[in-house]
C-alpha cells in the first residue's frame, strides 16, 4: 500500500486519474488473487478438520483440533502410495519419448531440405484440430488387440511417436538457432544426426525443459485415456485414483480433500520451480502460431 | 567415388583383390552418403512421427468414419448399417440436449473468461509490483488436475455443508442450490471453468500486450487519444491477432468439456450438465454401443472444424496484422 503514495507524486505531474487506474488494477487483482488462494485454502483446511468440524453449520475457517489422521486415512483405503508411483512411472516415460520423438522431427522440419517436407508440415499441422475423442474409439481397438488394455502401455507408447504441438514448439526454437553452425559442422564431416544429437540438442536444452514441464504436466493430468485403459486399482494413476477414491467414499470430506491436496501438490511444486519455462512455452506457442 | 584406391603392391597379384577392395568401398562410400543426406536424414528422423500419424491420428480418423455407419459392439464383428446411425442421432433428444448443453457451455465459459482475462493482463501491465505473485496464484489452477478441482468444487458448491453458500448466508443473500439444481447445475460449472481458465488466458495476452510498441501509445496521446479511445483504437485493434488465437483456442477446449461433468454431476440432474463428450464415453464405454459413439464423435468433429472454419473466415472483419 506504501506503493500508492510513491506514485502519487508521479500522477500529479500526469493526468490526475492515472493513480486512480493503478488503485482500482490493484484491487481487481487483489480480489481475482483472493478467489484463487481461498479455494486452495479451504481444501487444505478441510483436510484437517474432524468429521464434526467438516459438517459445521456455519464452518469454522481453521481446523480445531487438527486431524492430521485424513492424510493416513487416504493411505488406508487406497493404494495413494502407487497412484503416485503410477503418475511417476508413465508421466516420465511419456515425457521422454515426446522429448526425443518431436526433437528429432522438429530438426528435420526445421533445418533439413526433402520433398514432401512443406506437405508433411501441413498435414502435421491440421492433426492439432482433430479432437482426441474422434481416434478413441479406433485407438482403444487397436490396444485391446495387442492386449494393453489394463496396462500403462496405451498411456506412454503413443508419445514416443510425435505430437504436433511438441514438434510445432521445438521447430520455432530451432529456427532462431544460427544455420551457419550446421554448415561449419557439415565441413567438418559431421552428419546431420551427428548435428542433430551433439549441436542441437545441447542449445536446445531450454526449449526442451519447456516441452517437458508442459508435458509432464499434461500427462500427470491426464483423465479420460487412463480412465478407460486402466482398471485395476494397482494400476491406477492419481487422476483416476481420485476419482475412484470419490466414489467409495462420496461425503467423507475430510479425507477427500486430503487425496484432492496431494494430487495437487506435485503440480504446483513443479510449476513454481520451472515457471520460467512454463510460461514462455505458453507464449512460444500461443504467439507464432 | 573418386578416393577408391586399393592398396599398393604388386601390380598382378594384388589387381583383383584391389579392385574388390575398391568396389566394397565404392558401395560403402556410396551407402553413406545416401544414409547422410539431408533428404534420407529428414525422412530417418521423421519416421516415428509418420508411423505415429498413420497409426494415431489418420487411420483412427478414417477408421472412425467408417464405424460410424456401423453397428458394433465391441466383440463381435461390425455390421454396416448405411445411415441408421445419423438418422438415429437427429432424432434423439438426448443428442440435442448434449449439443445444446456444450455450445450454452461454450459460449458461457470463453466469453466471460477472455473478458477478465484481458482486463487482468491490462491491469498487470500497468507495472505493477508483484507480477510473479499474482502469475503464480493465478496458474495454481491452471496446472492443478481438473479431477482435484472438480472434486474441490463439488465440495465448495455443497449445498448444506459449502463454503459458497456459508459465505452467502453471512452476506445475507439467497442461498443457491448449484450442482443439484438443473437450472443452475451448468452455470455452476461455467463459473469453475472460468476460474481455472484465466490464468492462461491472461499470460498469452500479457505476451500481446508486451508486443505492442510504446510509440504507438506515446503518437496517439498526441494526437489527444484519452485512455479510452487508445484502449479503443490502439490496444484492442493491435492486440487482435492474440484475442483470435486465445478464442479458437478456448472454444476448442471447451467443446471438450468432460472431467468436471464427470466427476461432479455425470452429466445430471436431469442431464442438465451432459456434454456431447461425457455422451460418447457413456455410450462408448458403459452401453458399448461403438457405432453410435464414432457418430456422435464425428458430429463434434464436424462442428469443432466447422465453428474453426468460420472463425478464420470472419477473422478478416475483426483481426489486424501488422
Amino acid at each position: 500500500m506504501s506503493n500508492v503514495s510513491a506514485t502519487l507524486p508521479r500522477a500529479t505531474r500526469r493526468p490526475p486519474w492515472a493513480g486512480v487506474w493503478r488503485v482500482l488494477a490493484y484491487l481487481l487483482l487483489l480480489l481475482v488473487a483472493l478467489s484463487m488462494a481461498i479455494p486452495f485454502l479451504w481444501m487444505v483446511s478441510t483436510s484437517l478438520k474432524t468429521n464434526e468440524a467438516v459438517f459445521a453449520v456455519p464452518p469454522a475457517m481453521l481446523p480445531s483440533p487438527v486431524q492430521w489422521d485424513n492424510y493416513a486415512e487416504v493411505f488406508r483405503v487406497v493404494p495413494f502410495a502407487l497412484f503416485g508411483f503410477n503418475s511417476l512411472k508413465i508421466s516420465s516415460l511419456a515425457t521422454l519419448g515426446t522429448l526425443i520423438s518431436c526433437s528429432m522431427a522438429a530438426f528435420a522440419f526445421a533445418r533439413l531440405r526433402f520433398p514432401g517436407r512443406g506437405v508433411l508440415f501441413a498435414i502435421l499441422l491440421s492433426v492439432l484440430m482433430i479432437p482426441s475423442q474422434v481416434t478413441l474409439i479406433p485407438v482403444y481397438y487397436v490396444m485391446a488387440q495387442l492386449g494393453w488394455i489394463n496396462t500403462h502401455y496405451p498411456l506412454i507408447v503413443p508419445s514416443w511417436f510425435g505430437n504436433a504441438f511438441g514438434i510445432f514448439l521445438l521447430r520455432q526454437f530451432f529456427l532462431t538457432l544460427p544455420q551457419e553452425l550446421m554448415d561449419a559442422a557439415k565441413i567438418d564431416g559431421c552428419t546431420p544426426y551427428g548435428v542433430y544429437a551433439r549441436i542441437w540438442l545441447p542449445l536446445a536444452k531450454p526449449a526442451l525443459a519447456t516441452l517437458a514441464i508442459l508435458t509432464f504436466i499434461n500427462s500427470w493430468n491426464d483423465f479420460l485415456s487412463p480412465l478407460i485403459y486402466l482398471n485395476d486399482q494397482s494400476m491406477m494413476t492419481i487422476p483416476v485414483g481420485l476419482s475412484s477414491f470419490q466414489g467409495l467414499h462420496n461425503a467423507d470430506w475430510g479425507p477427500l480433500m486430503a487425496a484432492a491436496f496431494m494430487g495437487c501438490l506435485p503440480m504446483v511444486v513443479l510449476f513454481v520451480a520451472g515457471q520460467r519455462y512454463f510460461v514462455q512455452g505458453i507464449v512460444l506457442s500461443g504467439l507464432k502460431g | 567415388m573418386d578416393d577408391s584406391i586399393g592398396p599398393v603392391g604388386r601390380p598382378t597379384a594384388r589387381i583383383g583383390q584391389a579392385a574388390q577392395i575398391a568396389r566394397q568401398g565404392t558401395v560403402r562410400l556410396w551407402l553413406s552418403r545416401l544414409v547422410n543426406s539431408d533428404a534420407v536424414a529428414g525422412y530417418v528422423l521423421l519416421l516415428p512421427t509418420i508411423a505415429g500419424l498413420l497409426l494415431f491420428s489418420l487411420g483412427p480418423v478414417v477408421a472412425s468414419a467408417l464405424l460410424s455407419f456401423t453397428r458394433w459392439d465391441g466383440l463381435s464383428a461390425p455390421v454396416w448399417t448405411g445411415t441408421e446411425n445419423y438418422q438415429l442421432l437427429l432424432s434423439d433428444p438426448v443428442f440435442w440436449t448434449a449439443l445444446r448443453n456444450t455450445a450454452f457451455y461454450t459460449v458461457g465459459s470463453v466469453v466471460p473468461s477472455i473478458a477478465l482475462a484481458l482486463l487482468l493482463a491490462i491491469a498487470v501491465n500497468q507495472k505493477i509490483r508483484g507480477v510473479v505473485f499474482f502469475r503464480t496464484l493465478f496458474f495454481l489452477p491452471v496446472v492443478s488436475p481438473p479431477v482435484a478441482i472438480a472434486i474441490l468444487w463439488g465440495w465448495l458448491y455443497n449445498p448444506q455443508y459449502g463454503l459458497i453458500n456459508a459465505v452467502l448466508d453471512r452476506l445475507g443473500l439467497p442461498l443457491g442450490q448449484w450442482l443439484a439444481d438443473p437450472s443452475t447445475a451448468l452455470p455452476s460449472i461455467m463459473i469453475l471453468s472460468i476460474w481455472n481458465s484465466l490464468g492462461y488466458n491472461m499470460v498469452l495476452f500479457l505476451a500481446g500486450l508486451q508486443g505492442i510498441p510504446q510509440e504507438m501509445y506515446e503518437a496517439a496521446t498526441i494526437d489527444g487519444a484519452g485512455a479510452w479511445a487508445r484502449f479503443r483504437h490502439v490496444t484492442l485493434p493491435l492486440l487482435s491477432p492474440t484475442t483470435f488465437f486465445v478464442l479458437v483456442l478456448a472454444m476448442i477446449g471447451a467443446f471438450q468439456l468432460f472431467d468436471y461433468v464427470f466427476i461432479m454431476t455425470q452429466g445430471g440432474p436431469m442431464y442438465s450438465t451432459l456434454s456431447i463428450v461425457l455422451y460418447i464415453y457413456q455410450m462408448a464405454f458403459q452401453n458399448f454401443k461403438l457405432g453410435y459413439a464414432s457418430s456422435l464423435a464425428y458430429v463434434l468433429f464436424v462442428i469443432i472444424a466447422l465453428v474453426t472454419f468460420v472463425q478464420f473466415r470472419l477473422q478478416r472483419r475483426w483481426v489486424h496484422y501488422e
